[in-house]
């Protein structure tokens, strides 16, 4: 490491002012504070010291997202020789399966890093601030949540508005209100919908004969249970978004987050407090056979289990108090489930719920700390009232 | 006819834009704009009934009893809304009913009360007139950038003729349905304010 330190001790005078690329100086640091915690520390005001920095932070979140994006690779493979094959064992041609998945998941990474950092770096430069470390693990989440055959040009695109107008219009990492992953989602959802919806998108390469149905797809037409078993879905074989499908993979990364205390425990229990809510419900009530599956289907089934720990629990558009994270998350939940089995345009309710609760995320916050505000106020006069006494 | 003030046109184009620094007659700028023709027939309407009914309304401004001002401009300004309708329905039908309420919706479009109430009541009629054209030409230039970016990049065409090439759709081009839609055309009048600011720095607020 130290000639890393060294050689960037050495190039930096450049960049400072009166230097060569005094333009390039936020460049610069992004490099420099990627490679090493910065010794900098607060000026002014009351604050706390951690080891761990908002870049280490981001880091941790990349790595939790380590095994869905490999389960994932391999699944795209998986699912396009078996939509040709359909007699194949989910380990028959491990190493073809993997590569095919590569050759197919790589661009779709590059692509959104390369559009999003650019993006990232100009607006840095051009407003002379630092690179702002947000979009490391929107660039990652974006991948996940595509179709494996979506055109890379519309990757581009989503990608740029979603860095654009979902977050610099703002003010960039930490001001954004939506989830900059689910909105470069939903912009493909509505801009380029055959190429986001339908039976044909979700399999790379499908062959012609098979039928490539997600198991939302299947419900929603009306199906008593989804033709995969549920132990299948629960590990993730089957059809579907590429880091979306397998639950085992999903929840891994869910334990190194709460291990780490990255994510937060109460909106991802509270999420799945929410879907049981609303799926035991519907089984009360409910009369087409979409209502009556059991609760924990809709778990394993599309991205909720995705949405739930790497998306929901995105501390910027999160709600911040406590108990506005609970209120947030089992709306979230309630939410999904509902547009799932009542809304017939669309198949999965999580991104919708999510970047809807998003929005109402200050609101929550906004009657929890005025509650609190009223609470301490009363105390207060109960208490003055007794002196004047 | 001295003093044409040439300002009064020139200033609601850009400085004083009804749309994008008074933020008036945004709902119709989302409504109409998705295709290029009803953007600018729509634009063409408000801009005669807003010269109209300042040029009539500053005639008659010193005979209004302030009590019952409003009445009288909705009276005025709703006698040039079922002109123009009347004469949209004569010569292109088509593209009026494209614009469905939206013509009769004029009368409610903020910018032609706003500028009554604001100019023409307190103005002669030639600046009130030159003042409803150059507010009627803001509008319009908002309105017809909106709808070609729409109609281009929703459509593939423009004033009805397609304008980008089937060879772009053989290699994986498609028209952008987000465009189609009303959000779209918000999130668009947004970055044509963003622009408009970053270039005229004495508009932003503090």
């Amino acid at each position: 490491m130290k000639f890393v330190r060294d050689f960037l001790d050495k190039i930096k005078p450049n960049f400072e002012k009166g230097g060569k690329f005094p333009w390039l100086h936020s460049t610069f640091d992004a490099f420099e504070t990627f490679a090493f915690v910065p010794k900098t520390t607060t000026s002014s005001g009351a604050h706390f010291r951690d080891a761990i920095d908002m870049k280490r932070t981001m880091t941790m979140v990349i790595l939790a997202l380590m095994p869905a994006l490999l389960f994932g690779t391999y699944n795209i493979g998986f699912q396009h020789f078996h939509s040709i094959n359909p007699e194949l064992s989910f380990f028959e041609g491990f190493w073809d399966n993997l590569l095919y998945g590569i050759i197919k998941i790589l661009p779709i990474v590059v692509v959104s890093y390369v559009v999003g950092l650019s993006i990232e770096f100009g607006f840095a430069q051009w407003r002379k601030h630092e690179v702002n470390e947000g979009f490391l693990v929107t660039g990652m989440l974006i991948p996940l949540v595509m179709p494996p055959d979506v055109p890379l040009w519309q990757v581009a695109l989503a990608t740029a508005f979603a860095v654009v107008i979902g977050k610099e219009v703002f003010g960039g990492t930490g001001m954004n209100f939506l989830n900059p992953a689910l909105l470069a989602r939903a912009f493909l959802f509505f801009a380029f919908p055959s190429s986001m919806s339908g039976d044909n998108v979700w399999i790379a390469q499908k062959a012609d004969a098979f039928s490539g149905a997600t198991p939302l797809a299947e419900m929603m037409m009306g199906a008593e249970l989804p033709s995969t078993s549920f132990w299948d879905m629960f590990l993730g074989i089957m059809p579907g978004s590429i880091g979306e499908t397998s639950a085992v993979a999903i929840l891994l990364g869910a334990a190194f987050l709460l291990i780490t205390g990255v994510g937060s425990w109460r909106i991802m229990l509270s999420v799945f407090m929410g879907g049981a809510l609303m799926g035991l419900t519907f089984n009360l009530f409910g009369s087409n056979p979409y209502t009556q599956i059991p609760f924990y289907y809709h778990y394993v089934m599309g991205g909720f289990m995705f949405g739930a720990v790497f998306m929901a629990t995105d501390p910027v558009t999160a709600a911040q108090t406590n108990k506005g994270k609970w209120i947030y998350g089992i709306l979230i939940g309630v939410m999904a489930v509902l547009i799932r089995v009542v809304n017939p345009a669309y198949p999965e309710g999580m991104m919708l719920a999510i970047l809807l609760l998003n929005v109402f995320a200050p609101l929550i916050d906004y009657y929890i700390v005025d509650a609190n505000i009223r609470k301490r106020m009363k105390r207060w006069k109960i208490k003055g009232g007794q002196n004047v006494q | 006819m001295a003093g044409f003030n040439f300002k009064l046109i020139k200033n609601p184009l850009s400085k004083e834009n009804p749309i994008t620094v008074q933020v008036l007659g945004i709902c119709s700028a989302l409504a109409v704009t998705a295709k290029l023709q009803p953007a600018f027939v729509m634009a063409l309407s408000v801009t005669v009934v807003v010269a109209f009914s300042n040029l009539i309304i500053s005639y008659l401004r010193n005979t209004i009893p302030p009590r019952i001002r409003i009445i009288v401009q909705l009276v005025i300004v709703s006698l040039l809304v079922i002109l123009v309708d009347q004469v949209l329905k004569a010569f292109v039908y088509d593209v009026s009913k494209q614009l469905s309420v939206f013509v009769g919706l004029i009368i409610t479009n903020c910018i032609v009360m706003g500028r009554l109430e604001a100019f023409a009541m307190s103005n002669k009629p030639l600046d009130s007139f030159l003042d409803g054209i150059g507010n009627g030409l803001g509008y319009a230039v908002i309105l017809i950038t909106i709808g070609v970016v729409r109609e281009l990049f929703g459509s593939g065409s423009l004033w009805g003729y397609q304008i980008i090439p089937d060879s772009f759709y053989e290699m994986g081009y498609q028209n952008n349905s987000l465009m189609i839609m009303p959000p779209m055309a918000l999130i668009l009048v947004g970055i044509i304010i963003w622009v408009h600011r970053a270039r005229n720095k004495e508009l932003c607020e503090k």
